[in-house]
């Protein structure tokens, strides 16, 4: 007599598990129960659904026929209620009790939806079954959609509302797409294919309520206060397995029903499997092991002993077309770790291979996953690759050859292989220029412009020059940023423009970093690069730069500080001298007057930084930023206020420039002089801008120095006005900061560019103003006393030790 | 081993540093990546130079003082410079930060 089993949930291990089943041939009659109102289908699919790439009726796996070719009877659409295990009976929904010698729990998960206000709003799905997806279906093309979560659910529904004219945007908590699977990199890769789509992408973004029109939604607000309209909101933000019924009949549960390798839970007669189990401490939430326990499953009900279900390691592949990426094994850092790292920026790709003990034990791959089954193969093995690590990042193609030669495998390209993708310029092409007479990178890019546009493809061209050319061929001498890079400082700059590139991450990647995140050259540059040109995008990255402007004090040679507050244009009184005196008492700190006109308290210990600047920013004194490339100081002289030669305020304009423009980040630094007559007492003619007050104005000079290099002043304008000269002494310094390379002075700037060209830029009354607006636009969110902010307790915090332990008990 | 918890993870900034106050000196903490923190010396061999003020690269950091470059994985100096510094076992854990006492105990013992 066949013996009755009843399954719970017709999902997809559920599926799997009856076609095993029936395989094995085994004598049961089966009761199929489903929450939803149909059979099973592949669910995994449903995003080739909602993307219009498939119909629904595609994607069904078991159809009637099949359920009554093997006499299943279906209660689709029929809830199961409760279990009473005593009994061995389970009572449905309807209150129907039914009877069982074997009873399968398969009940799946269910989606994880935040209780956040207004959460219960219609319009606001999750992402789980064909209902949901028809949901999104629905909407008509230039309707708004909201998708919090930017995991692997979240983005295949973002892409798939976007596919249907839908405006789409994702809200994710995390600072990348798809944390759990990608690194960085690949994440940064990711978002930039959405976003190049048309998918507004929000990393690091908190969402406080859903707001509402009439029980409909209407918008999610951000914790900022931001709100985005939309008409549905689908929250794709995580599972929870269903245990609820299991946990009503009083089975072992954890976070999911507990069972063992037979997928036999806590009772002998109750087995459990797919996504609502936990087995080891683990939980599933991809087909992989389901299909493995279906599996086991089947065996075990067919009486087989030694059938046991063991996990594997799990890969990920993201189901949106035209978005390549895989992810597979741990691919977190830690030490012992080593990263293989290949980027190719022109054609969006980016490998990461993780080794740990000689074992391939994590991959990462955005662009190029054609090996990804191989790098899988490889650890799921376990295999030790320390004979192919040179060459292991290239894939199976290149293993068992010679050595890593970059000649070698540039020489060994065919013809039609794409060096400039930008240009779609082949290596024949270029060894065709080259035959036909160049000799050098301008030589080849004059006649093929391979290179000529984003210039990441540089390095291949040089490559192709040197393997055609042989030893014909120089490398060039210009100057790379530092050993992560082949690029120019000027070329990064320019790139940083011209893509555009917003964040360090973006330069790394885009621009083919050779390390994994730069180096102590080349860090404080790009971040220099970075907030100069982009001041509201970016925000300043302390860890880039060096000690003194992150500490905001200067460094000495035994590790304690020194502190310099500001002395507009040299002038101080009684009251902050007090106040300075007071400071180098408390502290213990020697005085000394500067060159700069001004007092360097010198000696503090660190830890003693945020309270000394409390003290004299209360005194109403700022940080005179001695220690950065910025402004530093305005030297003065005492002008018509007290001079019986002086032409002009110096004193007062001096201070007017100084209230300008301190604060702003220059590639270098910036000191200002202003003498009020040709006598020059405040010595301008030797400063990055020195201005002479004469009879008939102001003679303003740039480009003098007065350290390694002695230059006098170069005369850039005569300007009749006080405000004619600051105009133009901003519109220089902004000029300065827009162009120069990182650690030029103006006067090493100007030698390259020519004070000619300056003076023209500057001459044009637009341009001038723009660049004025544009360093105004920038002292608006870095003009501010960096002590202030830090002589806060929590900033202050960080200037101590993070712990003590010279208190702790010997062992 | 033992293992004494020292703070949270989060009180380091991502690529950068902390020091502890230890009976042996200084013993700086970096951390280079979300969940990697590691525990050296905070004394450049060179001229002493306090190396949790340095830029943190990759695996690396550079002194402030004159730009010696050491490995955290094995505290060598790098390039042509010579020195090492000493390097202590710590780990992450929950998001805490231990590191292993016995270690320092060790060194100072020496
Ligand atoms: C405090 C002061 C010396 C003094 O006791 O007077 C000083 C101290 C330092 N100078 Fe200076 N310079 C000081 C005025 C000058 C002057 C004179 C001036 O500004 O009128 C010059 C020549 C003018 C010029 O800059 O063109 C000067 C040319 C330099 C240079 C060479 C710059 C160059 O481009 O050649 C450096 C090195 C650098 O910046 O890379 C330097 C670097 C330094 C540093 C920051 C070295 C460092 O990186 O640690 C010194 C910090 C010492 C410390 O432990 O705090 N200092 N330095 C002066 C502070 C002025 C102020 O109030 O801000
Ligand atoms: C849009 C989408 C895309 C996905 N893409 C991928 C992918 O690319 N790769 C991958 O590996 N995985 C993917 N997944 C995950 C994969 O679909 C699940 O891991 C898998 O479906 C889980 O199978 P299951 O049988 O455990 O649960 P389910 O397939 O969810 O089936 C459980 C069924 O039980 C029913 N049920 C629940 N409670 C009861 C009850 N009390 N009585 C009766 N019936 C009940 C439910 O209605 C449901 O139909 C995706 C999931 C979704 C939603
Ligand atoms: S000249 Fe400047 S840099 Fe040189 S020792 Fe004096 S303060 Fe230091
Ligand atoms: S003290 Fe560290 S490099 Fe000189």
């Amino acid at each position: 007599m066949p013996k009755s089993l009843i399954v719970i949930g017709a999902g997809m291990a559920s599926g799997r598990l009856l076609e095993h089943l029936f395989e094995a041939g085994g004598d049961w009659q089966v009761t199929l129960f489903n929450a939803e109102p149909r059979g099973c289908y592949n669910r995994i699919m449903l995003s080739p659904v909602l993307s219009g790439e498939k119909t629904y009726d595609e994607i069904v796996t078991h159809d009637d026929a099949w359920y009554a070719a093997h006499g299943v009877t279906c209660r689709f659409g029929e809830k199961v209620a409760a279990i009473d295990r005593a009994a061995r009976t389970v009572t449905s929904e309807t209150g129907e009790v039914l009877a069982y010698d074997k009873l399968v729990i398969a009940t799946g998960s269910q989606p994880f939806i935040i209780p956040m206000p207004g959460h219960d709003l219609d319009g606001v799905i999750a992402y789980r079954d064909l209902d949901d997806t028809e949901r999104m279906m629905a909407l008509a093309p230039g309707a708004r959609a909201v998708v919090i979560g930017g995991g692997l659910l979240g983005l295949e529904a973002a892409a798939g509302l976007h596919a249907r004219g839908v405006d789409t945007t994702v809200v994710h908590l995390m600072g990348h797409l798809m944390e759990r699977q990608l690194d960085a990199a690949a994440g940064y890769l990711l978002r930039k294919e959405l976003v190049d789509r048309g998918i507004k992408v929000r990393c690091s973004t908190n969402s406080r309520q859903i707001l509402g029109q009439d029980g409909q939604v209407r918008a999610l607000q951000l914790e900022d206060g931001e709100e985005l309209p939309c008409d549905l909101l689908v929250m794709a933000v995580g599972i929870r397995p269903n245990v609820a019924l299991a946990a009503a009949a009083g089975l072992a549960v954890g976070r999911g029903i507990h069972v063992d390798d037979r997928l036999c839970t806590s009772d002998a007669d109750i087995f459990a499997l797919g996504e609502c189990v936990e087995h080891e401490g683990a939980l599933f939430g991809l087909v992989a092991p389901l299909y493995d326990q279906a599996k086991v499953l089947a065996a075990v009900l067919a009486g087989e002993d030694d059938a046991a279900f063991r996990q594997k390691e799990l890969s990920t592949k993201l189901k949106v077309t035209g978005c390549d990426l895989f992810s597979a094994g741990d691919f977190a850092e830690g030490p012992g770790r080593e990263d293989i790292v290949f980027r190719d920026p022109a054609r969006g790709v980016y490998k990461r291979l993780v080794l740990e003990k000689d074992r391939l034990i994590g991959a990462v791959m955005y662009g190029d996953t054609a090996d990804a089954n191989w790098f899988f193969g490889l650890i799921r093995e376990g295999r030790d690759v320390s004979d192919m690590r040179e060459m292991l990042i290239f894939g199976p193609a290149y293993q068992g050859g010679t050595g890593a030669d970059p000649l070698a495998a540039v020489a060994a390209l065919p013809a039609d292989a794409e060096i400039c993708g930008c240009n779609g310029v082949c290596k024949g092409r270029i060894e065709a220029a080259i035959a036909e007479g160049a000799v050098d990178l301008g030589g080849v890019r004059a006649v093929t412009k391979a290179s000529a546009s984003c210039g990441t493809c540089t390095g291949l061209v040089e490559q192709v020059l040197a393997a055609t050319l042989g030893d014909a061929f120089a490398l060039p001498v210009a100057q790379p940023v530092c050993g992560c890079t082949d690029l120019t400082h000027e070329d990064v700059r320019r790139l940083i423009k011209s893509h555009p590139l917003k964040s360090q991450e973006a330069v790394w990647q885009e621009l083919g970093w050779k390390t994994r995140n730069g180096c102590h050259v080349c860090r404080p540059a790009i971040n220099y690069y970075l907030l100069a040109d982009w001041p509201l995008d970016y925000r300043d990255d302390p860890q880039s730069r060096f000690v003194n402007e992150r500490n905001h004090a200067n460094i000495q040679k035994d590790g304690t500080y020194s502190v310099m507050p500001r002395m507009w244009g040299g002038m101080t009184n009684a009251a902050e001298l007090r106040a300075i005196a007071d400071a180098a008492d408390k502290y213990g700190a020697a005085i000394k007057v500067t060159g700069g006109q001004r007092i360097d308290l010198l000696g503090v210990r660190k830890q003693d930084l945020p309270a000394i600047w409390a003290d004299i920013n209360a005194a109403g004194m700022v940080s005179g930023h001695a220690y950065t490339k910025g402004l530093r100081t305005v030297k003065t002289c005492v002008g018509t206020d007290w001079c019986r030669f002086g032409t002009q305020d110096s004193t007062g304009l001096g201070i007017t420039l100084e209230k300008r423009l301190w604060g702003s980040w220059t590639p270098h630094k910036v000191k200002l002089g202003v003498s009020g007559c040709p006598r020059n007492c405040a010595e301008a003619t030797c400063k990055d801008v020195g201005v002479i007050c004469v009879d008939s104005g102001f003679q303003i000079g740039v480009s003098g120095a007065a350290g390694m290099d002695v230059k006098e002043v170069e005369r850039l304008h005569d300007a009749a006005t006080e405000d004619e000269t600051v105009e133009w002494i901003v519109a220089f310094l902004q000029l300065y900061r827009e162009h120069a390379k990182y650690l030029d002075r103006a006067y090493k700037w100007t030698a390259k560019v020519g004070l000619d060209w300056v003076r023209a830029q500057l001459a044009d009354d637009a341009t001038r103003q723009a660049l004025v607006a544009r360093f105004d636009l920038s002292q608006s969110i870095y003009q501010k006393d960096p002590w202030a902010e830090r002589a806060t307790p929590e900033a202050a915090r960080r200037f101590a030790p993070m712990a003590d332990l010279t208190l702790e008990a010997a062992e | 081993m033992s293992w004494i918890d020292i703070g949270a993870l989060d009180d380091i900034p991502l690529r950068g540093a902390r020091i502890v106050k230890t009976r042996m000196g200084c013993v700086a903490l970096f951390r280079t990546d979300p969940e990697e923190v590691f525990a050296t010396s905070d004394r450049c061999p060179h001229r002493g130079g306090p190396l949790s003020e340095g830029i943190v690269h990759d695996r690396k950091v550079t002194c402030p003082l004159h730009n010696w470059v050491f490995s955290l994985e094995t505290g060598a100096a790098q390039g042509a410079d010579e020195g090492v510094i000493a390097t202590f076992p710590v780990r992450v854990e929950a998001g805490r930060i231990l590191i292993d006492a016995a270690a320092l105990g060790r060194r100072s013992a020496a």
